[in-house]
């Protein structure tokens, strides 16, 4: 015991200017996470990592049910004067967290404050665009991203006399191939998880659309959804159709489409890439029968593809409720447990174990020297995909942050779910999801105004 | 639909010979059909749950591949240890022995605590006058009017306010208001004739002794009943643990299973899901069909 | 009315105590907060908060989609109400006669009191999950597209059904009571007079039992509003679509899945009318009961 402490404060010397001596014992800090199995117990050993390299912080990492739970779980604690030190929160949820006031210690803040110093130009433009404000300074701690990406079943696609190493690479290729997986007998052709995120919000940023004016609402809580655009009615369109042609089955909301990919029954899916380590273990025929590749497009309009957005969760320091803050101790374990996880070694490792994005161009050089994406064909996919195009992003492909986006989600999946039903066509799905996301939008400015 | 041939002995006593031999046909085939019929109800019920526990006896690839099976299999000792000691599906588990302790404890604190307050209040609103006792029972009756669910959001950040999210009291406390067992012992109290009140005072026994020496033990055969039907409520409470637990050291069992399915996923450890699900039914199950009388006698009086 | 009692003011209510100190804070304060919350539009952090008078309920009221959602609630408690009593009588009529083996049938109806609505839920998506449910599988193998998850009315049927599966052991327990509680001289009188034995229960039978259908029309009607939350949750989670969200399960998802307080109080307060309306017309029942 003595001599851990001594080697602590040891360590501590060196690292920092030791402010930590007056106080007995690690500061503890509760971190709330919505990563369930397998993932979630990676991330808990990477805070276990960061519990055994230092003596002056203790991380407590705790599971809350999935993202949203875990987001309504911090907000009610907040209002309770007992908010987690460290929440770990899905990327619809950014607007919300932005717009948070006092609830939230802006990331940039913390490190000015606490002295702890992260180099974000390292980061991928993507990941760093999403989290900060138009003038790049940083609001939250990018983890876990992702972005989504296509899978298909190379068995299927040889039983349909498709080239099982090239994959449809646009809508009409995509078309092609769901009937011919469809004739050969595959049940499901072509599903999705996540389909508002993969159809309407990584479609749009592919093709530089943009869902809301002041692209994409980061130009203020006064944006308006577009969604009702020549591209969106196109796209639904296709997806209706070749829902009615047996193409495309709707998979559920949320990540529930994976599973059909995951048994077998799926030709392709679209879903997050950091499902990769789940369909490496489960579908039939392991890695060898899994093929990668990037999301399909209308090849038709004109400088498509550019970059994909990211999905995934960032970490977000917060108060500890309407009535105080943190003290300084407190704040400087967040930033530098923050520090620890924005290290390359671990961030190459969280890559390479889930197929969640290296986050840093560091990162994902190490990565490449191992020789990992050789090994592992189309494990870096998803980083090409995020760097299609021009290489700068644009107002619609920078990512998206809406206020109560979570509901928006919800009403847009709403509306698909309808569509797929039959009981209204592609544009009346777009002109509701419009109008009833607008309400969303006004209430979310109005609450947030002041 | 419902058509109600109760066999009688009066029946067809009085008529020609032929009539009373065609009513005997008649009740005989009746008599078939009122037991297929019954039977049919019981399979109605009984075969989800067959199903269930003949799922967790299978290995949840058999689950999984659809091969939905309808005979035992060979995997129950391991799926229920896995149950009941790690936990299955895809968050992550918490044990089914640390989610039916939860359920236990929250279901007795809830009959017991319900139990008790309504006791000592029905007995001052019924043996006692005092002023404000319309006042008082009526602040108490009102309560029948609005179950948890509609003021669920409310009570929830009054719950955040008393600091008491995540704790036991916080799941324990609020559901225990009721004014359901209230009036039941108050109507029961009713019955009990003036002359033991009397015979109290005259010798000399106060409230207190009268209550501990006559009315409680008078009281034991509704307390049993009461206390099936509060179980019983207490264990299979939903959306309030829903709310005010995200610890996972108190998760119950009933909102821990649905957790285990999440989205419905194919993949789930189906056969460790199905073994919970067992486990979640046992403990409800057994008390109604061991105290079945009282429970019965119990929910047609309280409710009535 | 009692004549003899005990005499003393601090007593009867240091007993009334525990009682009227949960009522309280558990019940009255909520119910406070809830008529003052749907008054205010607030943040989701309670960092600010803003005085709209009636601007929620104007809201709430004019949004098309909670006014499906009302007549949605209204076609769903009718058809879990309706099954649910009219297989229950029906049960319970046939196990009134005398047959061999109708105390084991009764025990084997009644268990099912026991199941949580979110049990009888996960029970019957293990009977109609479309793909490792028994039916679902069968039903999707004889060509019918079943799949609860993609359309609404599959999954307001199946909803339903779970439902209403849960309620009748309840309703079973009291119709038999109330047909045991029928003197067998009523029936026999009806008997010798020659009426058959449907008319005899439409005649006879059900208008002595009325009582306690009404009871349970009530009883049930209240159950589909609320308990059926559970049932809802761990099955479709309101969708697909909107097409099994409830009154209830709208509070939930706008008060704790969007964080919309303001709207939530607002249709907790509106909710809260109805019940009160209910209980009314139940109340008067049981006062009747109670005096006769």
């Amino acid at each position: 015991m003595l001599r851990r402490r001594d080697l602590a404060l040891a360590t501590a010397g060196t690292a920092i200017a030791a402010p930590a001596l007056a106080q007995s014992g690690p500061v503890e800090i509760q971190f709330w996470h919505g990563l369930a199995q397998p993932l979630g117990g990676l991330l808990e050993a990477i805070a276990g990592q960061f519990n055994e390299s230092q003596n002056r912080a203790r991380i407590v990492s705790s599971f809350r049910g999935g993202y949203p739970e875990t987001m309504v779980a911090a907000i009610a604690a907040f209002r309770a004067n007992a908010a987690p030190h460290i929440v770990q929160m899905f990327e619809v949820g950014t607007g919300t967290m932005m717009a948070a006031g006092r609830a939230i210690k802006p990331l940039h803040e913390l490190l000015r404050e606490t002295g702890v110093s992260i180099n974000f130009d390292d980061y991928l433009p993507a990941v760093r665009g999403y989290y900060s404000l138009a003038d790049g300074r940083m609001m939250s701690m990018p983890f876990n991203s992702s972005t989504a990406i296509m899978f298909y079943n190379k068995d299927a696609f040889r039983r349909a006399g498709l080239n099982p190493e090239q994959a449809p690479r646009n809508w009409a290729e995509m078309r092609q191939a769901a009937q011919r997986l469809r004739a050969a007998g595959v049940e499901i052709p072509f599903t999705t998880a996540w389909p508002t995120w993969t159809q309407i919000e990584q479609q749009s940023a592919i093709h530089n659309v943009e869902i809301a004016s002041l692209e994409n609402g980061f130009g203020g809580l006064n944006t308006e959804l577009r969604l009702n655009n020549p591209l969106m009615q196109r796209h639904f369109t296709t997806l209706l159709e070749m829902g009615r042609e047996g193409g495309f089955r709707w998979g559920g909301r949320d990540a529930a489409g994976d599973a059909l990919f995951a048994n077998g029954q799926a030709g392709m899916v679209h879903a997050s890439s950091g499902a990769r380590a789940r369909f490496v273990r489960e579908l039939p025929g392991g890695v060898a029968n899994l093929g990668a590749a990037m999301l399909p497009f209308y090849d038709d309009v004109s400088g498509a593809p550019i970059n994909s957005i990211i999905g995934g969760a960032s970490f977000w320091a917060m108060n500890r409720g309407p009535a105080g803050g943190r003290s300084e101790a407190e704040n400087r374990a967040i930033a530098e447990f923050f520090a620890f996880i924005a290290r390359p070694e671990v961030a190459a490792k969280w890559h390479t174990d889930t197929g969640f994005l290296p986050v840093t161009r560091t990162a994902f050089e190490a990565v490449r020297a191992t020789g990992f994406y050789t090994q592992n064909p189309g494990a870096d996919i998803p980083i090409q995909q995020l760097l299609r195009g021009s290489g700068t992003m644009t107002g619609a492909s920078r990512g998206i942050r809406l206020g109560g986006f979570v509901e928006i989600r919800t009403i847009m999946q709403e509306e698909m779910e309808r569509a797929l039903q039959g009981q209204q066509g592609a544009e009346q799905a777009l002109a509701n999801s419009v109008q009833r996301g607008n309400v969303v939008l006004r209430n979310f400015e109005r609450t947030n105004r002041g | 639909m419902a058509a109600s041939d109760r066999p009688s002995a009066s029946e067809g006593v009085n008529g020609p010979r032929s009539v009373a031999e065609e009513t005997r046909r008649r009740n005989a085939r009746g008599l078939w059909l009122t037991h297929g019929w019954l039977i049919l109800g019981v399979l109605v019920f009984a075969f989800p749950i067959w199903l269930t526990l003949v799922g967790s006896t299978h290995d949840a690839s058999t689950i999984g591949r659809g091969d939905v099976p309808l005979l035992p299999g060979p995997h129950a000792a391991e799926n229920y240890s896995q149950a009941w000691g790690v936990g299955g599906g895809r968050y992550m588990g918490v044990p089914a022995g640390t989610m039916l302790v939860n359920s236990l404890v929250m279901a007795l604190l809830i009959a017991a605590g319900k139990i008790a307050i309504s006791l000592t209040s029905a007995y001052a609103v019924v043996f006692f006058r005092f002023p404000g006792r319309m006042l008082a029972f009526w602040l108490i009756f009102i309560t029948l009017m609005l179950p948890v669910e509609v003021r669920i959001i409310p009570t929830f950040q009054v719950m955040v306010s008393l600091d008491m999210i995540n704790t036991m009291q916080g799941l324990v406390v609020p559901l225990i208001a009721s004014a359901t067992a209230t009036l039941l012992f108050r109507q029961f109290f009713l019955t009990i004739p003036d002359e033991y009140v009397e015979a109290a005072k005259i010798d000399g026994a106060g409230p207190l002794r009268f209550f501990r020496d006559v009315v409680l033990p008078l009281s034991v055969t509704n307390i049993a009943a009461l206390f099936v039907i509060l179980f019983i409520y207490g264990w299979n409470q939903y959306l309030w643990p829903l709310l005010i637990v995200n610890e996972r050291s108190l998760e119950t069992i009933i909102v821990g299973l649905t957790k285990m399915i999440g989205g419905g996923d194919t993949q789930n450890e189906w056969n460790v899901i199905m073994a919970t699900a067992v486990l979640a039914l046992l403990p409800p199950v057994l008390v109604v069909v061991l105290m079945q009388r009282w429970f019965v006698k119990g929910l047609t009086e309280t409710e009535k | 009315m009692r004549k003899v009692h005990f005499k003393g003011v601090a007593l009867p209510w240091l007993l009334l105590l525990p009682q009227l100190v949960i009522t309280g804070v558990f019940f009255f304060w909520p119910a406070g907060q809830a008529v003052w919350q749907s008054f205010l539009r607030e943040d989701a952090f309670g960092l600010s908060s803003q005085f709209v008078g009636f601007e929620n309920f104007a809201d709430v009221l004019a949004d098309p989609s909670w006014l499906d959602a009302a007549g949605r609630t209204l076609v769903f408690s009718v058809a879990v109400a309706f099954l649910a009593l009219a297989s229950a009588l029906f049960l319970a009529v046939q196990a009134d006669k005398q047959i061999r083996g109708a105390n084991a049938y009764k025990t084997l109806l009644i268990w099912p009191y026991a199941v949580a609505p979110a049990l009888a839920a996960v029970l019957w998506l293990f009977m109609f999950h479309p793909n490792i449910g028994i039916f679902g599988r069968m039903l999707n193998a004889m060509g019918i597209a079943w799949d609860y998850k993609l359309d609404g009315t599959q999954a307001m049927i199946l909803v339903i059904l779970a439902s209403a599966w849960k309620q009748v052991s309840y309703n079973f327990i009291f119709f038999l009571a109330g047909l045991q509680s029928i003197p067998k001289s009523v029936l026999e009188a009806a008997a010798i007079d020659g009426a058959r034995p449907l008319r005899r229960f439409w005649t006879v039978t059900f208008p002595l039992l009325s009582p306690t259908a009404f009871f349970l029309l009530v009883v049930n009607l209240v159950y589909a509003f609320f308990d059926t939350f559970g049932v809802i949750h761990s099955l479709t989670q309101g969708g697909p679509g909107k097409s099994t969200e409830t009154l209830i399960y709208r509070v939930y998802t706008d008060g704790v899945m969007n964080l919309n307080l303001g709207s939530s109080a607002a249709q907790s307060v509106i909710l809260m009318i109805l019940v009160i309306g209910l209980t009314i017309i139940q109340f008067r029942y049981v006062e009747r009961k109670v005096h006769y």
